[in-house]
């Protein structure tokens, strides 16, 4: 009986001191011994061996060895009544051992403070960042600055999501907000992830120097001249209105958007791939926003209530072209007289 | 208590081993017992203070956090500057608030034979991820305010807006016009100042004083988002 109980009470001893050594690791906030003890493949150091000790200390309590757990209490400390209140104090210990390392994760990767440094802008800064985001800079020799921060994009998209909204509610009586909402947020925020995510892995292909955080920096604040289009033209109807703002304002961003990511990419043929695709996402996107969104939503509405509502109020009101320019102003208030009073009426 | 382990250990052995050390500090493990004796007293102790508010009547409990609640309304509409709201937060206003809200706006969906069910998670969903959404941006601008603060405090800020949406709600039963929406158009711009004011007056002393139109700028968003939802509102 001794034999037996000498190298299990070793193993026992051996774990104790080690095991309590352990827990006043945990307490000095030493998380290298957490992680080590977690991971499968643990080099040849000690606290592999104290990893497998408590592993092993675990395995004991899991299993149902009252008999060789009694056995031991009994030789070990000399009173079998203290059986229970030793394994109550292992489990105890166990459960606070195995809670810290839970809210040390959970500490390490839910903590915001990762994204902190991106949103560290003032107010100042913001505004000269919107405003230069309309300015295309010539300098094309060596790679322009990016401020690498996410404030100014986030709340360019949720702009742009309110006056998707503001736009979706001056066309017609609307049922549904709640579908609408979850169309506008996906599309805006599905456009700005996607987009970056796709010409960074472009950059990647041609080798040119953008992080992934420059790039939803850069397309986010590229979304400025888009929220100003959108802003005008879904209160004045007017398609030769919206073709002239989506030219200046657009182009000017795009261009700006285009000319930074030249300076950062070498090759022309690269050049022309990169850009040329920033581009055409950039225009076509403004495009669909202002045309084909009206149809999808209309779409979800007509497959919702019915197209029993007079056209005239769900279409934007399409002024003829061919109008002499002095005519212009006053068919524009005509048509924004009129899509007042329809708007009015219709509530 | 070390004589003890000293005899539990190796019978008849008096050469030194590196087993004594080991039963040395066991035997410091064997406070264990008096430890367990001395917690277990404390903790019916501690139960005997939450037994103290687990016994009162379900009507005093109720009473209570209803009159929390309305003191709490107060504040929000005679906005001063003031700690209440951020000192003791409670989650239940907002709650009351929002799903006051949500009802109110999916009723028309009701009257028109669709599924209402939709409309209300989705108001439910816009109203509570918006405010995460707003506690966590001035978070990492640097304001020094807790998450349940702050979403306590945008939660009964959507009190003028649901004032507004039962307002709107009376004027639509009346005559249907232009000068009714000028009306609840009105309204709504009212209540939507107001909960503006009123959540910049809690919100803005947490933050740095040179950034606080960053952080006022997602909640002018968001409110406006529930106006636009309230004052396009039509029951059919």
């Amino acid at each position: 009986m001794a034999t037996t109980a000498a190298p299990a009470g070793g193993a026992r001893s051996g774990a104790g001191p080690e095991w309590g050594g352990f827990e006043e690791n945990i307490q000095g906030g030493g998380s290298a011994v957490i992680d080590m003890e977690n991971m499968d493949d643990t080099s040849g150091s000690s606290f592999e061996d104290m990893g497998e000790l408590h592993q092993r200390l675990r395995e004991e309590e899991v299993d149902a060895d009252a008999a060789a757990a009694e056995e031991e209490d009994g030789e070990f400390l000399g009173m079998k009544g203290f059986k229970g209140q030793l394994s109550r104090q292992v489990a105890d210990q166990m459960w606070q051992a195995g809670k810290r390392q839970a809210s040390r994760a959970f500490s390490l990767y839910a903590n915001i403070d990762i994204l902190r440094p991106y949103f560290d802008v003032e107010p100042a800064q913001v505004r000269s960042r919107l405003l230069e985001s309309m300015i295309p800079i010539k300098m094309v020799n060596f790679p322009q600055k990016i401020a690498g921060e996410l404030y100014g994009p986030l709340m360019l998209v949720f702009t742009l999501v309110a006056i998707l909204l503001h736009g979706m509610k001056t066309s017609d009586t609307i049922i549904r907000e709640g579908t609408l909402m979850g169309t506008a947020i996906g599309t805006c925020f599905g456009y700005w992830l996607g987009v970056s995510s796709f010409i960074y892995f472009l950059a990647y292909l041609c080798n040119a120097q953008i992080t992934m955080l420059q790039m939803l920096a850069l397309l986010g604040y590229g979304l400025f001249g888009h929220c100003i289009v959108l802003f005008i033209t879904y209160n004045i109807h007017l398609h030769a209105l919206f073709y002239l703002f989506w030219l200046l304002v657009g182009g000017l961003s795009t261009l700006r958007m285009v000319a930074v990511l030249v300076s950062r990419t070498v090759g022309p043929t690269q050049r022309l791939l990169l850009c040329g695709t920033l581009a055409a996402l950039h225009m076509l996107f403004l495009l669909y926003l202002h045309f084909a969104y009206h149809k999808v939503v209309e779409g979800i509405l007509d497959t919702l209530e019915g197209p029993n509502i007079p056209p005239m109020q769900r279409v934007p009101r399409d002024i003829p072209a061919a109008l002499p320019a002095a005519r212009l102003p006053a068919t524009v208030l005509n048509a924004t007289a009129k899509a007042v009073m329809v708007t009015l009426q219709s509530h | 208590m070390a004589k003890a382990a000293e005899s539990s250990g190796e019978p008849g052995t008096t050469s030194p081993r590196p087993l004594f050390a080991g039963l040395s500090d066991i035997s410091i493990s064997q406070d264990i017992p008096v430890e367990g004796e001395i917690t277990i007293p404390m903790r019916s102790h501690i139960r005997e203070f939450d037994s103290s508010t687990l016994n009162e009547s379900v009507q005093n409990t109720i009473m209570r956090d209803l009159k929390a609640v309305g003191k709490k309304f107060m504040h929000v509409l005679y906005p001063r500057k003031s700690n209440t709201l951020l000192r003791d937060w409670d989650l239940w206003g907002p709650l009351i608030l929002c799903v006051t809200l949500a009802l109110m706006l999916q009723r028309s969906s009701v009257d028109s034979e669709k599924d209402g069910g939709p409309q209300f998670a989705e108001v439910f969903v816009i109203v509570w991820f918006g405010a995460v959404t707003i506690t966590l941006n001035s978070k990492l601008l640097g304001g020094n305010i807790s998450f349940f603060q702050s979403l306590c405090v945008l939660g009964y800020c959507i009190l003028p807006l649901t004032v507004a949406m039962l307002v709107c709600r009376l004027v639509l039963l009346a005559e249907q016009g232009p000068i009714n929406f000028m009306v609840r158009l009105f309204v709504v711009i009212v209540m939507f100042t107001w909960s503006i004011v009123a959540s910049t007056a809690f919100l803005a002393d947490s933050q740095p004083p040179n950034r606080k139109a960053l952080a006022i700028y997602p909640v002018f968003l968001f409110y406006f988002v529930i106006s636009w939802m309230i004052l396009t509102f039509t029951p059919q």
